[in-house]
């Protein structure tokens, strides 16, 4: 059963994305109440709501915010990411689509608790539609003078800032906070070495904060219904409402708006109507493909925060959950998933670029009915090789899903596993190093 | 063909530039008008747009390669982009993938002799929530089967 609760990222409000519509239903109230405030005041107040970004890493967004450094006549930027291009991940594109003004809403107040006067909107190039729809809305909202030199007038203070979109043109890497800058300043996609971190030497070497579209989207509403209020909705560490994507084998797949913490099993079964065929399920990713998988006989219980999932070795990621039933091929997924990070590596770290290659080419062997036994800890050994060892986690999203499907599904890989050559496994009982050790030499 | 913005697109480029505090961030934007423009980007387009932008040749080409949907070569009138990745494979994505590159005898990036189709097999394009999707240039068309996508070029090639 799902509790009741009051939708705030996208309500059931016809035309919402019409800038008059928008400002009928409450629209600009939080800003006003956050400039009634001091800077710092904001940012404490968003760091009472408990809120934690969208965008996947869950990090605390006040606590963000307050890296940002005070009082230097730099200029300062917000970079606002919309790259979503992780597999699996659907959501921003509701917001651009049926509350845009809630985002533009959003970075006016994240602007004024930094005191930063342009703000970038990078959407990922694939969304041609949705970029028209979010330029559109920003020159609704000039025209109001809500941004831009007029926006100080209307507001009667001295704050104002202007917004730009940054298409991208295909790269999912353009995701990642550092290559997203190197991307706004028209260069090759690369991400940067951290540190210095963004609120050090971000954009143009000045200091910028860069947060997911549905993170700021949801901090207008912080300032609406109080940050005490929103940090009672959900779960307790992790609070507010997740845009939850939901695909894959699924009767009613699609976008949708729940508190953290609702269980897994009713989102599968009460909002998206259960399986196709009232199939069982075999596996589900439950945050985008970065995240490592859940068994089939592991959801009963699991609730959809990060705190809960922890447990469970994934993360809530960006919220896309996907759901696999018991005929899914789960060697072929794994293979195609590697293959996307393969494709995507930018090739400046030596673990991601080889190690992703490896772990397609040997999944690639096992699909064929070509490897052996031995491969399987292979590539949990890649995998390990790679996490934590490149520059930005486009190597951990690799190396993640691989290894959980691997250990967690171990069986259905056997399976594709050549019986002549399939090993006695000779370490079964130690860990970490003597397993990566004694399996490398054995290669 | 003479490779020119005129002098609207030449002023729109102007007010790119203004967004950024520095012009190397127009690249990308101009980039896009150029493709729009000249439906891919030849090395004279690179060339052209260095020298507007004040950039080398390889700043350009390196960016320019650096991103999946900006074309180093011609492209089809209707550029075809079938979405692979798990969401859309777990609904038979990578069947109509396949099918479509049977009908119409081209690969990945590859286009049709008489220029009117190209085919890219893409990644996870944002619309899992209703795959399989293809897109056809900037539409997306979602929930898609074999049967509908054969509506679908059929449909095109009328036009
Ligand atoms: C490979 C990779 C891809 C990413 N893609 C996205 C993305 O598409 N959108 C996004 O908001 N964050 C993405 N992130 C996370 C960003 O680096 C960053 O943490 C996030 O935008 C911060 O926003 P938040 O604090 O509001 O979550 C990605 C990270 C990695 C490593
Ligand atoms: S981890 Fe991969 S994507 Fe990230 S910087 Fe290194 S090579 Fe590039
Ligand atoms: S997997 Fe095809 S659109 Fe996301």
């Amino acid at each position: 059963m799902i509790p009741n609760f009051q939708k705030i990222l996208l309500p059931e409000i016809d035309n919402l994305s019409d800038i008059n519509i928008y400002i009928a239903n409450g629209g600009y109230e939080g800003y006003k109440r956050a400039i009634s405030l001091s800077p710092d005041g904001v940012t404490n107040e968003v760091k009472k709501s408990g809120l934690r970004g969208r965008g996947g890493a869950c990090f605390p967004t006040g606590l963000k915010w307050s890296f940002m450094p005070k009082g230097t006549d730099k200029p300062k930027y917000l970079a606002v990411n919309g790259d979503e291009s992780e597999p699996g991940s659907f959501k921003d594109r509701q917001i651009f689509e049926h509350n845009p003004q809630q985002l533009i809403e959003g970075i006016m107040i994240a602007g004024y608790a930094m005191n930063i006067k342009a703000a970038y909107i990078y959407i990922r190039g694939e969304y041609h539609k949705w970029v028209d729809l979010m330029q559109k809305a920003i020159d609704e909202a000039y025209e109001k003078g809500f941004i831009g030199s007029n926006m100080a007038k209307t507001f009667g203070n001295d704050y104002s800032i202007d917004i730009y979109l940054h298409k991208g043109a295909g790269a999912y890497v353009c995701g990642e906070e550092t290559a997203l800058m190197s991307s706004l300043e028209g260069d090759r996609g690369y991400p940067r070495v951290k540190p210095p971190f963004p609120a050090q030497k971000g954009l143009w070497g000045m200091p910028t904060t860069v947060n997911n579209i549905e993170t700021i989207a949801t901090v207008p509403q912080i300032f609406r219904i109080g940050a005490e209020n929103y940090s009672k909705i959900g779960a307790s560490k992790h609070p507010g409402t997740l845009l939850f994507g939901v695909s894959g084998h699924i009767n009613k797949p699609g976008v949708y708006e729940l508190p953290t913490g609702t269980l897994l099993t009713d989102i599968i079964y009460d909002v998206c109507g259960g399986i196709p065929g009232n199939k069982k399920i075999k596996a589900v990713i439950p945050g985008g493909s970065s995240m490592p998988p859940l068994r089939g006989d592991e959801i009963d219980g699991i609730m959809m925060d990060e705190e809960s999932l922890k447990p469970f070795g994934t993360h809530i990621g960006t919220g896309g959950i996907m759901v696999m039933d018991e005929d899914t091929d789960l060697v072929k997924l794994t293979l195609r998933i590697a293959h996307f990070y393969h494709h995507e590596s930018c090739g400046q770290c030596t673990p991601c670029r080889e190690g992703c290659g490896w772990l397609e080419k040997i999944l690639k062997r096992i699909y064929n009915g070509e490897a052996s036994s031995r491969d399987l800890d292979l590539l949990v050994s890649v995998s390990n090789n790679i996490e934590g060892n490149t520059i930005c986690a486009l190597g951990d999203a690799a190396a993640w899903p691989v290894r959980g499907f691997v250990t967690k599904f171990r069986s259905e890989f056997e399976k594709h596993v050549k019986q002549s050559r399939t090993f006695v496994p000779q370490n079964v009982v130690h860990g970490k190093l003597n397993t990566r050790n004694m399996l490398v030499e054995n290669i | 063909m003479e490779i020119v913005f005129n002098a609207e697109e030449l002023e729109k480029i102007e007010t790119i530039k203004a967004k950024y505090p520095e012009t190397k961030a127009a690249l990308m934007p101009t980039l896009w008008m150029a493709q729009k423009k000249w439906g891919w980007l030849s090395p004279d387009v690179m060339r052209y747009v260095g020298d507007l932008l004040g950039l080398t040749y390889a700043h350009v080409e390196g960016v320019a390669t650096f991103y999946t949907m900006y074309f180093k070569k011609p492209m089809g009138k209707f550029h075809l982009q079938v979405c692979t990745n798990v969401s859309c494979m777990l609904r038979n994505g990578d069947k109509i993938y396949h099918h479509v590159s049977e009908r119409l005898n081209i690969g990945h990036m590859e286009r049709t002799d008489d220029g009117v189709f190209s085919l890219e097999e893409v990644e996870c394009m944002g619309a899992c929530g209703d795959s399989p999707m293809v897109a056809v240039n900037e539409d997306f068309y979602e929930n898609m089967s074999i049967i509908k996508v054969d509506e679908l070029i059929d449909s095109l090639k009328k036009t």
